[in-house]
């Protein structure tokens, strides 16, 4: 059995007196790319807040097993440092930096594999400007990946929805993840829009490795791209498994559909 | 129509400065020979100055919504039709003969004519702030952390010079170092408190700090000599050169270059490495930020230390231009005018601090019959502006990376 790269136990998250994550338990296993479904306001979002020390939760244990080390526990560790550890994420309201250039974005991801400090900064040593030779090459080759090489200069505000969103992508790319958290990638996306991301989504996973755990509510992106599909609703995790059962399970159609069989509203 | 709309409103904003300036303005009450005198005419000069003013006012809010509008359709603009401003900056063609022109100037300047000692110290008084504006630039421009109490920094730096000399007889060039580093310190302890703190509680918090500084300052007799400041605090040394007054100022001129040629080559480094990235970043989405692996609590405590930093070199000279201090030089509007700088000329743009210095500082200088109304002007200047152009008189420019051939191969591709 291969080691999980993520293994979430019981997490919970309370809001004051709303429980938004009830024992909610996930596992990513590596070459994976795992979709995280439910209702609006099922607590997917706040899940990836939790793991990825954006929240503190209020319960349960969080690991992570980057590729040839040992289990490490990243529940409440500082954002910076789960990103270090080689798990990186995208936003649902995409949050790029937007007077910086599409590249300067995707250096900044960078900023967690390199090491220059102020010194290097004014004085430009030699491996100073090696190591920055490096970020713009790192980065331009993934920005050449998803497509974008032709804007490098242009200001992120600048760029359309769709390439605003693949930045995102690119950036959280940057950080050499092992592991990468997408919150509604496909959102706003137009329906071939949406077939390039599944393209690029799947490249990722195969030619870089890199296992991939989404939020989506696009259900043609999730059943086709996901070997296995999670359940959220009311911050329970309700179901899971592969897409087949997943859409026959009753208790996600009612998650989804209500109680529309015992009251349908007379309108 | 609209335009009928317009003279309409502003018809109704002059009557209403006619009647609010009635009381003041028109009546008078002479009590030596009780009388009440009546100054019709004031009112109409109110009434027809607010009407234009109004007008003028109203005309340019217009033409502003309108080019915004303007401004979003073509989004993705050319690199051709750039602003002239920012080509100017981009490219060395057109910035190189500039700059000669500029530095020979500088070079001349305290030599020209009409250089009196007075002229080189106003000028070298714009040079200072240059620095202080480029200091504090870091702070608010690029990490986007708004310090209200940078003349803290800028106090602990003339005090430690003042101190050092009084105390142990340190000289200049020993305490241009020292007193940064120790600013430098201060920046870092005030920077632990406010790790937390983003916007207003950021400014509100800095604020206090500068405050209890100069408060200390203040009362304190035993360690700074309260009010009262210390005197006699030596000029820079030419080692061991006499200067007399004129040629002394003339070499605190040049200093001041010196100084602030090595900030902007320091600034500007440091904007473009992987600490400025980071810097920019934390000021764009500190969230997004963090989710990105740059740790906010080192990216802020470097902001506020090299911050800090240039606030206590400006200091140390100050000390020494002045060879005196005393805390009333180190007042909140001290603060405030730096701010000022820094937003007038272009936030996190070293080009626009520069510029903002000179225009704030040397302005009131030149225009003497303006200085009683200098702060009034100030703010009308901030206002305006920040109505007009919030952006600052310069736009910070992002470094530009060039891709030759691997990026002609994917325009073909696309
Ligand atoms: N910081 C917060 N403080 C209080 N309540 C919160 C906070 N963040 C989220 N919540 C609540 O937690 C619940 C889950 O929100 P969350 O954003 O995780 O939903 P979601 O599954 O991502 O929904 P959507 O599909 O609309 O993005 C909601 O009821 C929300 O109001
Ligand atoms: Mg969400």
């Amino acid at each position: 059995m291969m080691e999980p790269l993520l293994d979430v136990k019981e997490l919970t998250m309370d809001f004051g007196g709303l429980r938004a994550l009830d024992k909610v338990s996930l596992q990513v296993l590596p070459g994976e790319i795992v979709a995280l479904i439910g209702p609006n306001g099922a607590g997917k979002t706040t899940f990836f807040n939790c793991i990825t020390g954006i929240y503190k939760p209020t319960g349960g244990n969080v690991f992570v097993t980057p590729p040839g080390k040992k289990q490490r526990r990243i529940s409440g560790m500082k954002t910076h440092r789960v990103t270090a550890q080689g798990m990186a994420r995208t936003f649902q309201n995409i949050r790029l930096f937007p007077e910086m250039t599409v590249l300067e974005n995707v250096m900044i991801g960078r900023h967690c594999r390199s090491r220059a400090g102020v010194l290097g900064a004014i004085f430009r040593d030699r491996a100073t400007r090696r190591e920055e030779k490096d970020i713009v090459d790192k980065s331009y080759a993934i920005l050449e990946k998803m497509g974008l090489a032709g804007e490098v200069n242009e200001l992120a505000k600048n760029l359309p929805y769709g390439a605003q969103r693949r930045l995102e992508i690119a950036r959280a790319m940057a950080t050499t993840p092992f592991l990468l958290l997408l919150d509604e990638p496909a959102a706003g996306m137009n329906p071939r829009e949406t077939d390039v991301l599944e393209e690029l989504i799947r490249r990722i996973c195969t030619e870089e490795n890199i296992a991939v755990l989404m939020i989506e509510h696009d259900m043609r992106i999730v059943m086709s791209i996901s070997s296995r599909i999670y359940v959220l609703d009311y911050g329970k995790m309700i179901a899971s498994g592969t897409a087949p059962e997943i859409l026959a399970n009753p208790v996600v159609i009612k998650a989804y559909l209500g109680e529309e069989d015992v009251d349908v509203p007379a309108s | 129509m609209n335009a009928f709309a317009q003279i309409r409103q502003s018809l109704i904003i002059a009557l209403w400065f006619m009647f609010i300036t009635f009381p003041v303005l028109v009546v008078r009450v002479n009590t030596i020979e009780k009388v009440v005198e009546w100054r019709w005419l004031n009112m109409i000069y109110v009434g027809i100055g607010s009407f234009l003013i109004s007008f003028v006012w109203r005309y340019f809010l217009e033409r502003k919504a309108q080019g915004g509008k303007e401004d979003t359709h073509p989004a993705p603009a050319t690199a051709t039709e750039k602003p002239f401003m920012q080509r100017l900056m981009a490219e060395p063609r057109l910035y190189r003969p500039f700059l000669i022109v500029l530095s020979l100037f500088g070079l001349a300047f305290p030599f020209l004519p009409f250089a009196s000692t007075y002229q080189i110290n106003i000028v070298t008084n714009a040079l200072l702030y240059i620095m202080l504006g480029l200091g504090l630039n870091i702070v608010v421009g690029l990490a986007g952390l708004l310090h209200l109490g940078y003349v803290a920094f800028y106090a602990v730096g003339a005090y430690s010079y003042a101190l050092l000399y009084y105390h142990f007889g340190i000289g200049f060039w020993v305490a241009l170092p020292i007193g940064a580093l120790f600013a430098a310190i201060f920046g870092i302890i005030l920077g632990f408190p406010v790790l937390r703190l983003r916007g207003d509680y950021l400014a509100i918090v800095t604020l206090g700090f500068a405050e209890i500084t100069r408060l200390v300052l203040e009362n304190w007799n035993g360690f700074s000599f309260g009010p009262s400041g210390i005197a006699g605090i030596p000029r820079p040394g030419l080692f061991g050169m006499e200067m007399d007054l004129h040629q002394g100022t003339i070499y605190i001129y040049f200093l001041m270059i010196a100084l602030c040629l090595f900030t902007i080559f320091v600034v500007n480094r440091l904007q473009n490495s992987r600490i400025g990235r980071a810097w920019v970043a934390l000021r764009e989405d500190e969230v997004a930020c963090e989710a990105m692996g740059v740790d906010p609590t080192t990216a802020k405590l470097t902001a506020f230390a090299l911050g800090s930093t240039w606030a206590g070199l400006a200091g140390v000279v100050f000390a020494a231009k002045t060879t005196f201090v005393n805390p009333a030089s180190f007042t909140f509007l001290e603060s405030a005018m730096i701010l000022s700088i820094v937003v007038l000329g272009g936030m996190g743009s070293i080009v626009g601090v520069i510029i903002g210095a000179f225009i704030l500082i040397l302005l009131p200088e030149y225009l003497r019959a303006f200085s009683e109304y200098r702060m009034l002007l100030f703010g009308m200047i901030m206002v305006v502006m920040m109505i007009f152009r919030p952006q600052g008189i310069i736009v910070g420019i992002r470094q530009i990376y060039e891709f030759k051939k691997v990026a002609a191969k994917e325009g073909n591709r696309q």
